[in-house]
C-alpha cells in the first residue's frame, strides 16, 4: 500500500497566517481572557496550541495558559491502534473547573477524537465551557461535534487523508491531502 | 518504540528497553491517581480474573483497585475459601476460570513456575503476582519506578538488600531488573539465608556480594531493600528474632553509614520494630508509600499494554489514526 500525495492545501506561511488569524478570532469572541485556557490534543494539537498562546501574547500580552491533553485511554477506537500505540502523559498545570476551555486540533474529521478528548476532561473536572479550534475540518463527522474556530475547510473523500506537517514533530511545515493507494 | 508483552511472567527475560519502556508507560496512570474521577473505561467490556492461590492483601486490592479503574470487570480466587480445599488441581481450577472467559489471569501461588505452568495450557495473558520463591515482576517494576523518580536514573546504583534472600522473589525479581542497568548488588543477612548461588543471578559480569554484617553493607548504599522476615516460609527460623533485631534491623544509627539520601524500599507488609525501625519507616528516605502508589500504576500500565484493544475487525481510519 502507497502514499500518494496528491495536493498541499497549505504552505508554511498559510499555516503561520492563519494561526494568528485563530489566536485573534478566539480572543475576540471569548468575551475576556481571564478565565481561558487552551488544550491541545497530542500529537499535534500541542505545537498547535502552544502557537496559538504565543500568538495571543502578542495581542495585548494576553497570556493564556496551554495544557495537554493525551486520549488514548479514552479512545473508542483503542484496537486499531492498540498494538502501537504509546501512552503520553497528560499535563494540564491547572484546574479545569470553570475554565473556558478551548480545545486544539489539526484536524477534524469524525468527531472521535473530540469526544474521547472531552471524556478525558470532564475526568478533571468541569469546565464553564468547552470549544473547539481546529487547523483544518475536513468533513464527515459521525459524531455530533462543531469547531468554532476553524482554519481552513477542506472537501475530502473517504480514501483521502489530511496531513498536518509542523516543524516541533515533523521537521517540515505544510498540509498535504494524501491517497492510500493498493 | 513499542512493546507488547504476551504474558509476564518474569523479569529475567525482559530487556532494558522493554523495561524503561513499561516504566514510562506507567507515567501516565500515576498522573490518573491525582485526577478527582479516577475511573477510565479503556479495558470496559473485559475480564480480570484474580486467582489467588495464596494469602495476598496489598497485591491483590493493588490488582483489582487497577482493573477497577480502568473499568474491567473481575473475577475474584481466593485461597482460604477455594476450592483447592477440596481436592481439585491447579489446572482445573484455572481451566474452570477460563471457561468463563476472561481476558487475562493474574495468578499468585506457592509454588515456582506455577504461572509458566498455566500459560502453558491456557490461551490466556497471565500474570504473574508471586510465584513461590521464584519472581514477582510487578513489584520489582514498581521499585524501579520508585528508585527512577526519586534518583532520576536506574543505572549504577549500589543496592544493599537485606533479610531473608534464599525465600525472596522480591529480592530475585529486583536483582534481575537493576543488575540490566549495570546495578551492583550486596546481599545482607543470617549466612543460612544467602547461600552462594545467589551470586550467580543475573546476566554474566553482575556484581554480587554476599555480606553478614549490616554496618559493612550499607556503606556506600544507594538503594536499601529491606525484607520481612517471612516466618511463614520458615520451617525454623534462622535466628530468633531478638537476635535478628539486634544485628539486622534498620535503625536510623545503621542508615547514616549509608550514602547521604540512600532510599529506603521495603516491599511490605512492614512489622515495624522488627526488620525496621519505625523512625526509618517513617523518615524522608523511605519510600514505602510512594511504591504502593506508584504499584497501581505499574499494574494499571501492564492490563493496559496486555489487554487494551479487543480483536475487532478494522474500520475506516480517522487521519493520523496512532497520533
Amino acid at each position: 500500500m502507497r502514499i500518494i500525495e496528491k495536493s498541499q492545501l497549505m504552505t508554511a506561511t498559510e499555516i503561520d497566517r492563519t494561526l494568528q488569524r485563530l489566536a485573534h478570532e478566539i480572543v475576540e469572541k471569548s468575551g475576556g481572557t481571564a478565565n481561558l485556557a487552551l488544550i491541545g490534543i497530542r500529537r499535534r494539537g500541542v505545537p498547535l496550541a502552544n502557537r496559538i498562546a504565543q500568538a495571543m501574547r502578542g495581542i495585548d500580552g494576553v497570556d493564556v495558559p496551554v495544557g495537554t491533553l493525551d486520549i488514548t485511554l479514552y479512545r473508542d477506537d483503542l484496537s486499531k491502534v492498540a498494538a502501537h500505540a504509546i501512552l503520553q502523559s497528560s499535563e494540564i498545570p491547572f484546574s479545569v473547573d470553570d475554565k473556558d476551555l478551548v480545545l486544539v486540533d489539526d484536524v477534524l474529521y469524525t468527531g472521535r477524537t473530540i469526544r474521547a478528548a472531552m471524556n478525558g476532561l470532564f475526568d478533571l473536572g468541569r469546565p464553564k465551557r468547552v470549544r473547539l479550534c481546529v487547523l483544518i475540518d475536513r468533513g464527515h463527522r459521525e459524531l455530533p461535534v462543531e469547531a468554532s474556530f476553524v482554519g481552513r475547510s477542506v472537501q475530502t473523500s473517504d480514501t483521502e487523508i489530511v496531513e498536518v506537517r509542523l516543524n516541533e514533530i515533523d521537521r517540515e511545515e505544510r498540509v498535504v491531502l494524501v491517497e492510500r493507494a493498493s | 518504540m513499542s512493546h507488547r508483552f504476551g504474558h509476564m511472567l518474569g523479569i529475567e527475560p525482559l530487556s532494558a528497553e522493554e523495561i524503561v519502556f513499561l516504566l514510562d508507560q506507567s507515567k501516565p496512570f500515576q498522573e490518573i491517581q491525582r485526577h478527582p474521577l479516577k475511573k477510565l473505561a479503556t479495558l470496559r467490556g473485559k475480564t480480570v480474573a484474580l486467582a489467588f492461590f495464596e494469602p495476598s492483601t496489598r497485591t491483590r486490592i493493588s490488582f483489582a483497585t487497577a482493573a477497577s479503574r480502568l473499568g474491567a470487570d473481575q473475577m475474584n480466587l481466593q485461597a482460604e475459601s477455594s476450592s483447592l480445599k477440596k481436592g481439585e488441581s491447579l489446572l482445573d481450577t484455572v481451566r474452570t476460570l477460563d471457561a468463563m472467559k476472561p481476558d487475562c489471569i493474574v495468578i499468585r501461588h506457592s509454588s515456582s513456575g506455577a504461572p509458566d505452568f498455566v500459560a502453558r495450557h491456557l490461551p490466556l495473558p497471565v500474570i504473574n503476582a508471586g510465584d513461590g520463591t521464584h519472581e514477582h515482576p510487578t513489584q520489582a517494576l514498581l521499585d524501579a519506578l520508585t528508585i527512577r523518580d526519586r534518583r532520576g536514573t536506574l543505572d549504577g546504583l549500589n543496592v544493599t538488600i537485606l533479610g531473608d534472600i534464599l525465600h525472596s522473589r522480591v529480592a530475585r525479581s529486583n536483582i534481575h531488573l537493576l543488575a540490566k542497568f549495570g546495578c551492583r548488588f550486596t546481599l545482607c543477612g543470617p549466612a543460612m539465608w544467602l547461600p552462594k548461588e545467589l551470586e550467580c543471578l543475573g546476566p554474566p559480569g553482575t556484581s554480587i556480594r554476599r555480606i553478614t554484617r549490616i554496618t559493612e553493607a550499607l556503606e556506600g548504599a544507594d538503594v536499601i531493600l529491606t525484607l520481612r522476615v517471612q516466618q511463614e516460609r520458615l520451617h525454623e527460623p534462622a535466628l530468633p528474632l531478638d537476635e535478628y533485631i539486634l544485628q539486622y534491623q534498620l535503625t536510623a544509627e545503621r542508615l547514616r553509614l549509608a550514602r547521604p539520601g540512600a532510599l529506603v524500599l521495603h516491599p511490605g507488609p512492614m512489622v515495624r520494630g522488627l526488620e525496621i525501625d519505625p523512625a526509618v519507616a517513617d523518615g524522608p528516605q523511605s519510600c514505602v508509600l510512594e511504591q504502593v502508589t506508584n504499584g497501581l500504576a505499574v499494574r494499571m500500565a501492564l492490563l493496559f499494554l496486555m489487554i487494551g484493544g479487543a480483536d475487532a475487525p478494522p474500520e475506516k481510519d480517522s487521519s493520523h489514526a496512532a497520533d
